[in-house]
């Protein structure tokens, strides 16, 4: 898959068999990366698949396990992201690390303002400035706080300190994640003129068409390994997309003949959901004893649904009805009382609570439900706990210990015990597979076939392909914060998913 | 169930409050006398109990604060209050049980007030209690009119030096308070509700805990048990001493949790252990005292406590512990994944 | 107007107002003597509150101010009257002690990962016992240095004296304004309470920086022990009880957001002043209580915090945008 070289100039930097271990995970494992002069290369993968911990041992923040990072041809090994950025590597994240409550002309040049006496020469900052932004095309008040400008000139000034401060690669994570069409096109402007200065731009993004709009060259990770790198020119986002989403899926098909049409009786509906900015109203039935799988890449919306089912976001449109009587859900109190579970996708975040003991942790939303004063007592705990641990296969040494001490799989596990345990009519599981072992992972897949049986309702989001291809009876489409498409019978096959992920993305580049 | 409670018994705080009590026998031998006269104990432990009491109440509403990841800064402030409040009244002649009762009313809107501020207005805990704290004792002045009141108020008098079942009226004040307080939160699922929020208060979210309504309770329940140390402190000196009453309590309320175990980072929480460290820091106290040193010094050895669990509760600490056994957090995952 | 700027504006319209209206009534209160005294009976708490408003800016708080003063007040008397050393020698001492202290603060704070808040508390409580155990008792300080000290003072025009302390306080609000907003130092402690990993991202010196502005604040907190030590010419272990929490008030109501990153030296001055003023009226005023003082405070403290809140959550989405849709 590896490419020949291209008309881009020599490499800048370049990762030589990385390999990085996290307890008992292998996050990246042989990844090979260059970066060349005068070329944007665009680094793709899902959650997970290690693209944020490659970038973090490009630029110092981790220390490679195996592998060698080479800077100009030489070995490099950065103790921190300063040291990387003194030596010609800067980077621009998603969230603007820079400091909002300071003058523009200050962000650019914190830690290297010229001095005499030691006061600072804020006319000599502020001119400089101004003539280091007017190359980026921006013509602003320079003393004004960053924070009062938007989050796309906050960008810029970042890439414009990034590029005064090291000059040799940029590293770009996310940049145009909360930008709108304008704006990214003038942030692609500004890349577009450091090209041509002959920096290398290492640009990290979940939106195929701006890959395909910028990028000279992209590189595919999945599961910690690399799956290729090609030149934009020779391939196809379906191709991109298949790629990232892993296996040959050219012509498989739903394997499991549970794709006939919903049968049970509506169970929840959602009709004309949305909030803005967030997600485009959407309408979405599901019955009982069917699982509605959600694909669509990093970023479509996927997440943004789920939180507003759940009443995490308060809708700004829509309503919604469980087994068909109007229901008001305006926080996730009302989602448990109305029988909704969900399965946040960030666990450590919104899952577990780590210093709580297993028992406690399966317990919670049942005891939320009942109320303050119909505690349960300790009999009743640990039968429940017991019961669910037992169901889902939890393992750990006993149920009085920290939830935090269990392994990511069987923290997932708990968390669906938690749910299962208020015995819900509507689930939603929030990438449940993700960054667990291979065995918890099929004892989870199994658990949703067996609570379908049960007669639950389920909404599945995943990045998995194959995987949501094996248990849905429908899939829902999402892209750029939209539902687009909902398929159903022989559609579920992850050619037309893909294609239905990628369809306007070929055309935009 | 039993073996949970033999690792209560071992914990450092009992070894702790053994050796201060040991080192008070051994600078003076008759610290463990306890004579019965008039009807009650006599004796330097009772005293301990006695003079420990106020700081055991506050420390019993501290703790269910600092379990939220929160604090309350401003319970010195409300115990002046209510001792102001109780104390004008029962001057004024009103009848005593309406006096403590208007000051616990009085407490609790303060602890209210917080909790608002808190949850409503989203402010950090800290800063929100800082407001009633600088405010606070100016009030109680405010209703004192800047002179001390004193009384002459038997039931006032009784909750601070009377005697109840021959213990001093504080110490069981104290320990119903404790006692029943526990039984709260561990009876009913309040407690859990308090440590789910403490530790992650997002999860909570998503578990569908209400937390606003959690706090703002929790809030109101410091402001009460701060009314009613107040009122202890003011029965006491019989009068309400607006400038001195609580005066730097709630950072030794803030000390007691800190040193029964409960986390400033919110959490696992346990009031009786809360209330052994306010014990902890009396006997240190009474020690002191007793050895001839002025009770200023109290103050470097609370600094030198501080600073020791400070150390001991540090990251670095943490890591220094776990470097010597040969790296035991792979072994505890394997036993998890086994 | 630049947002962070209009708590700084509230503050300044409501001194003028209320010293307006406190004209209004005592047509005496508009004179330079009164100035004078403005200067000289606040000169501890505004260069206390000097430091505090670094720490604050920084996002963190120092409850050992107060505390540090007491501690100052003593230590210079116990050297001046029973060890003999000079004044000038003794606040010598004084000023490395207190920067010895908030360096072993900062440390603290920064190396144990502790909040700010505590570490405080326990540097009150030891410079309070320590000041105990140095004399539980008030000194009285009797030096001609001191004597010459209070004798001297600037005439104002219409009779006003600026006294040495008053002329020490604006010396330091004019440096500390200079420090705050001219050199590298007082940019990292604006970095520092903005977002402390950017500004480790950025480069600043973090544990540096930290250790240096509790030092900072404990040597402003000596330096206002000093001032109080020549104001009261005694050391007392208990003086200047309750000096933290009016030096927040004064920084807060000075417009520096108690979260940090916001915030201006300028605006700690005029909230100093606004306290006097308040003491000032009611001193005046003759049938209002001193306790007046602490509640008008309280109020203000209260109204500024939630007037912060407004201003910084509100106007958070009022962004500039160059170019639209």
């Amino acid at each position: 898959m590896q490419t020949a070289t291209t008309d881009a100039g020599a490499p800048v930097l370049q990762a030589r068999g990385i390999g990085k271990v996290f307890g008992q995970h292998r996050a990246l494992d042989g990844v090979d990366f260059e970066a060349r002069a005068g070329e944007v290369h665009a680094l793709l993968g899902e959650n997970g698949a290690g693209k944020s911990t490659l970038i973090k041992i490009l630029t110092g923040a981790y220390q490679p396990d195996e592998g060698e990072v080479l800077l100009n041809g030489a070995p490099v090994a950065f103790r921190d992201p300063l040291q990387a950025q003194a030596q010609g590597i800067g980077t621009v994240y998603q969230e603007v690390n820079l400091l909002p409550n300071r003058s523009v002309a200050e962000n650019l040049f914190l830690g290297h303002q010229p001095t005499r006496f030691g006061l600072i020469r804020k006319s000599v900052i502020e001119a400089r400035a101004r003539e280091v932004l007017a190359t980026y095309g921006l013509e602003i008040d320079v003393r004004a706080e960053l924070g009062s400008y938007s989050v796309a000139i906050q960008q810029i000034v970042a890439i414009a300190r990034a590029v005064e401060l090291s000059g040799k690669v940029l590293v770009l994570d996310e940049p145009t994640a909360s930008l709108d069409r304008n704006e990214v096109q003038r942030m692609f402007d500004v890349v577009e003129r450091l090209k041509k200065r002959g920096l290398a731009i290492i640009f990290i993004t979940h939106f195929l068409d701006q890959v395909f709009a910028l990028s000279d060259r992209v590189t595919i990770l999945r599961n910690g390994r690399k799956v290729g790198t090609e030149r934009l020119q020779d391939v196809t986002a379906t191709d991109v997309v298949r790629m990232m989403l892993g296996k040959d899926l050219a012509f498989e098909h739903h394997p499991t003949g549970i794709n006939e049409g919903p049968t049970g009786p509506v169970r929840v509906e959602f009709n004309g959901l949305g909030k803005a900015g967030r997600v485009a109203p959407f309408s979405l039935k599901l019955h009982e004893g069917e699982v509605v799988g959600v694909a669509g890449l990093l970023g479509s919306g996927r997440t943004e649904m789920a939180r507003l089912m759940f009443g995490v976001d308060l809708p700004d449109s829509g309503q919604v009805s469980v087994d068909g009587k109007p229901t008001t859900i305006r926080n996730p109190a009302q989602a448990v009382a109305a029988g909704f579970g969900f399965c946040p996708e960030d666990r450590k975040l919104d899952g577990i609570f780590g210093d709580l003991s297993v028992r406690e942790n399966i317990i919670i939303a049942l005891q939320a439900k009942l109320g303050w004063f119909r505690a349960l007592n300790r009999d009743e705990q640990d039968e429940i706990a017991g019961q669910y641990a037992e169901a889902l296969d939890i393992r750990a040494a006993n149920h009085d210990m920290p939830v935090k001490l269990l392994s990511g799989g069987n923290q997932q596990k708990v968390i669906l015990a938690r749910w299962l345990a208020i015995d819900p009519s509507f689930l939603i599981l929030d990438e449940p597979t993700r960054g667990i072992d291979v065995g918890a992972h099929a004892e989870i897949v199994r658990t949703i076939n067996r609570l379908r049986e049960d007669g639950l309702a389920l909404l599945v989001i995943s990045s998995e392909l194959d995987e949501v291809v094996a248990y849905s009876n429908r899939i829902v489409v999402m892209r750029d914060r939209e539902l687009v498409a909902e398929l159903s019978g022989e559609d579920i096959a992850p050619a037309v998913i893909v294609k239905a992920i990628a369809e306007n993305n070929t055309g935009a580049a | 169930m039993k073996l949970r409670n033999l690792s209560f018994a071992l914990r450092p705080q009992y070894a702790a409050l053994v050796a201060v009590l040991l080192i008070n026998w051994l600078l003076f031998p008759g610290f463990f006398n306890i004579t019965w006269q008039d009807g009650r104990l006599f004796g330097s432990v009772i005293d301990v109990l006695n003079r420990g009491a106020p700081v055991a109440i506050l420390a019993v509403g501290m703790t269910a604060v600092i379990a939220t990841k929160g604090v309350d800064l401003s319970v010195g402030a409300v115990m002046a209050i209510a001792g102001a409040v109780a104390a004008t009244m029962v001057t004024a002649g009103f009848p005593a049980l309406l006096a403590v009762a208007a000051a616990l009313a009085i407490g609790l809107a303060c602890g209210l007030w917080n909790g608002v501020l808190v949850t409503l207005l989203d402010m950090q805990p800290i800063i929100a209690t800082l407001v009633l704290m600088v405010a606070g004792r100016g009030l109680a002045q405010l209703v004192t009119e800047g002179s001390i009141v004193t009384f002459a108020d038997p039931v006032l008098i009784f909750i601070g030096t009377g005697s109840f079942l021959g213990l001093p009226t504080p110490v069981v004040i104290a320990l119903a308070l404790a006692v029943l307080a526990t039984l709260a939160v561990r009876r009913t699922a309040l407690g859990l509700m308090i440590e789910a929020v403490g530790v992650n208060r997002s999860a909570a979210r998503f578990a569908g805990i209400s937390s606003r309504v959690l706090l703002i309770v929790v809030y109101a329940f410091a402001g009460f048990c701060a009314a009613v140390a107040g009122l202890i402190v003011a029965g006491d000196i019989r009068g309400a001493d607006a400038n001195n009453a609580g005066l730097w309590l709630e950072l030794d309320a803030i000390l007691a949790v800190v040193i029964g175990g409960t986390s400033l980072l919110g959490g696992r929480f346990s009031i009786p252990m809360s209330v052994l460290g306010a014990m902890i820091i009396q006997a240190m106290n009474t020690g002191i005292l007793i050895s001839g040193f002025s009770p200023e010094f109290n103050l470097v050895v609370k600094s030198a406590v501080i600073i020791l669990i400070l150390v001991l509760q540090s990251p670095m600490a943490a890591r220094m512990v776990a470097r010597k056994p040969a790296a035991p957090e792979p072994a505890a995952a394997r036993r998890t994944a086994r | 107007m630049n947002r962070s700027l209009r708590p700084l504006a509230a503050t300044a319209t409501i001194f003028l107002l209320a010293y307006a209206a406190a004209t209004f009534q005592y047509p005496g209160m508009l004179s330079t003597r009164v100035l004078g005294n403005f200067l000289t009976d606040n000169a501890f708490l505004g260069i206390a509150a000097v430091g505090m408003t670094f720490v604050i800016i920084s996002g963190g708080i120092d409850l050992s101010v107060g505390a540090v003063i007491g501690f100052t007040t003593v230590l210079i008397a116990v050297l001046v009257m029973w060890a003999g050393l000079h004044p000038l020698v003794a606040f010598a001492v004084a000023l490395g002690v207190s920067a010895a202290f908030g360096a072993a603060m900062g440390a603290a704070i920064h190396y144990l990962k502790v909040p700010s808040f505590i570490v405080t508390l326990a540097g009150m409580f030891l410079a309070r016992g320590g000041a105990s155990v140095l004399s539980p008792d008030s000194i009285g300080i009797k030096h001609e240095f001191y004597t010459a000290v209070s004798k001297s003072y600037l005439l104002m025009p219409g009779g006003g004296r600026l006294s040495v302390v008053g002329l020490i306080m604006v010396a330091v609000f004019l440096a500390a304004i200079l420090l705050a907003h001219r050199t590298r130092f007082g940019s990292y402690v604006y970095a520092l309470g903005g977002n402390e990993t950017s500004a480790a991202l950025m480069g600043v010196p973090v544990a540096r920086t930290t250790i240096q502005i509790y030092m900072l604040s404990s040597v402003l907190a000596g330096l206002a022990g000093i001032v109080f030590s020549l104001y009261t010419s005694a050391g007392y272990s208990l003086s200047a009880l309750g000096v933290e929490l009016d030096a927040i008030a004064a920084v807060v109501i000075g417009g520096t957001l108690l979260t940090g990153g916001y915030g201006f030296v300028a605006g700690t001055f005029i909230g100093v002043m606004l306290q006097g003023l308040v003491q000032t009226y009611i001193v005046f005023d003759g049938s209002l209580s001193s306790w007046w003082t602490k509640i008008v405070i309280g109020a203000l403290l209260f109204m500024f915090i939630v007037l912060q809140r407004l201003i910084f959550t509100a106007s958070a989405p009022n962004r500039k945008v160059l170019w639209k849709a």
